[in-house]
């Protein structure tokens, strides 16, 4: 089975460790449980996202996008083994490097989704680093070279995803 | 050493008045600051906060009704003069004592906003005292700070109008997270109102009750969209299954349900807020605030983070006047006012619009 787990980071939802498998490096990504919840909401939620997050990888595998590859799924344990990738993170790779960005992946078919995770990733650079929104722009133009087909309709739902609900000023 | 030849600045105090009336309680405010060493250019403003009166009349209309805005706006009407005068005996002070007046300019409903500018804009000219407009929001940040003494906490903001994860960056308030359609207290509001709950003293104190004695989860829809949550279809999916099912699930369940589910969606997108800006505290403000289970939701998320909830109780969670006088008395001191061409109301003014001078 498994060897001795490190933990490399902990963020909201789980856990990251280094450990091996039959010698092979792998991350090991945990969900934990959290207290605050309903336990049936809890197991809900924490299942249904480890096997998005595992059909989501093996699609962009399949697809031939660079992720890392899904080694093992322990549902009991709610665990996800991913192959490990030696080198930077992304967080450290935006701090080291302000000319240029790379672009995240997309599942989902819909519009939608595409333009709402967008939106996410926006906000999630705006508030990490502020002063970002060149770096994001151009994040935008590489989604826009890449995706000629579906980019300009999910830029456009992405116009509508910023402007959404309650998110219009006080002359609106 | 020498001593420094710097003259020490002389004590300063701001006595301020709060009117707030953008929803269906109608607040009076006075707060005392006192800045020992007089206020400092360029540090910001921690003075302190003397509470010298903070008074409250609600509108609350029959069981199965929301309230409207022309009732609410005529209830404002009626008794805003008896309640200014229980706030001056409560504080001691008269008019004369007043540095500013201070009053909600939005966001709210728009018919109970004009009625108590209208107000505020009379007492100004009448005493020829500064108006400050402040925002509603902002008002319930900054006396949920003053009371806890929290830091820099991550602020979820939950009421009957609004539903707002806030951080606070660069003189601003940032939103990082917001409903996309109604907000929690309004959802909350909504249902008690197919159960028939009373009004009295407010429709979320009772569903809270009812939850209390609930037990079985039932299973409703979970949305949230990345930092956003949305909560219209949530209200439809129970109303539903509360008229066409009455048998199958005791209010009780229904209220439980739907308060561990919602709530469990709050605290997920203010935990992604707090490890995203790398914060340990977080500050409950707002009327739906008071309710004890989302405190405690949120505090055992806050302590598995090694962190802490910090909240008020019902006189300044839930809408008052002397979050207004707190608010509009620290933007005073960094010398801001309304003219009186400008003392309008608006009923959308978002958090992140307000300069927030008197922070650094």
């Amino acid at each position: 089975m498994t060897s001795e787990q490190v933990l490399l980071r902990q963020g909201a939802e789980a856990r990251v460790y280094k450990t091996e498998i039959s010698g092979r490096p792998v991350v090991a990504k945990q969900r934990f449980s959290k207290t605050y919840r309903h336990p049936d909401l809890d197991r809900k939620l924490t299942r249904g996202r480890m096997n998005q997050e595992a059909r989501s990888l093996k699609r962009c595998l399949d697809n031939g996008i660079l992720v890392p590859q899904v080694v093992r799924v322990d549902k009991d344990a709610s665990t996800l083994f991913i192959e490990y990738i030696e080198g930077q993170t992304l967080k450290e790779w935006i701090l080291g490097n302000d000319d240029e960005a790379k672009e995240s992946d997309q599942i989902s078919a819909m519009a939608e989704d595409k333009a709402v995770d967008l939106y996410v990733l926006e906000r999630a650079f705006i508030s990490t680093h502020p002063n970002s929104e060149k770096l994001f722009a151009l994040v935008l133009e590489a989604y826009k070279a890449e995706n000629t087909d579906v980019a300009s309709a999910v830029l456009k739902r992405l116009e509508d995803v910023r402007q959404r609900g309650r998110k219009r000023d006080m002359t609106g | 050493m020498p001593e420094s030849n710097k003259t020490k600045a002389l004590p300063k105090t701001i006595i301020a008045l709060g009117l707030e009336g953008s929803a269906n309680k109608l607040g009076v405010g006075i707060v005392k600051h006192i800045y020992v060493d007089g206020i400092p250019d360029d540090a910001e403003l921690v003075p302190e906060v003397v509470e010298l009166a903070n008074v409250r009349d609600t509108y609350n209309p029959p069981a199965g009704e929301g309230f409207l805005p022309r009732d609410v706006a005529a209830h404002h009407r009626s008794v805003i003069v008896p309640l200014l005068k229980k706030a001056f005996e409560e504080a001691k002070v008269t008019h004369k004592d007043l540095d500013c007046i201070c009053y909600t300019k939005g966001p709210g409903m728009g018919a109970p906003l004009q009625s108590v500018a209208l107000v505020a804009r009379t007492l100004s000219q009448l005493w020829q005292i500064p108006l400050v407009g402040v925002n509603h929001c902002v008002g319930h940040i900054e006396m949920g700070r003053a009371i806890t003494g929290a830091q820099n906490p991550v602020v979820l903001y939950v009421s009957g109008g609004n539903t707002q994860v806030i951080a606070y960056s660069q003189q601003t308030y940032r939103i990082f997270g917001e409903t996309l359609d109604i907000a929690i207290g309004n959802c909350l509001d909504r249902f008690a109102r197919v159960l028939k709950l009373p009004n009295d003293p407010s429709p979320g104190y009772n569903i809270e009750q009812y939850a209390k004695r609930g037990s079985k989860f039932i299973e409703l829809p979970y949305t949230v969209k990345g930092m956003d949550v949305s909560f219209s279809g949530i209200l439809s999916f129970i109303e539903k299954i509360a008229k066409t099912e009455p048998e199958k699930h005791t209010p009780e369940d229904l209220c439980y349900s739907l308060q561990e589910n919602m709530f469990a969606m709050l605290v997920e997108i203010t935990e992604r807020a707090m490890a995203h800006i790398g914060s340990n505290e977080v500050l409950v403000v707002g009327g739906v605030g008071c309710n004890v289970r989302l405190q405690e939701m949120m505090g055992q998320m806050a302590e598995e983070r090694g962190g802490k909830v910090f909240a008020t109780d019902m006189r300044y969670c839930i809408d008052n006047g002397i979050m207004i006088a707190q608010a509009g008395a620290l933007a005073f001191a960094r010398g801001f006012t309304t003219p009186i061409d400008d003392s309008w109301i608006t009923q959308r003014f978002r958090t992140d619009q307000v300069h927030v001078e008197w922070r650094t």
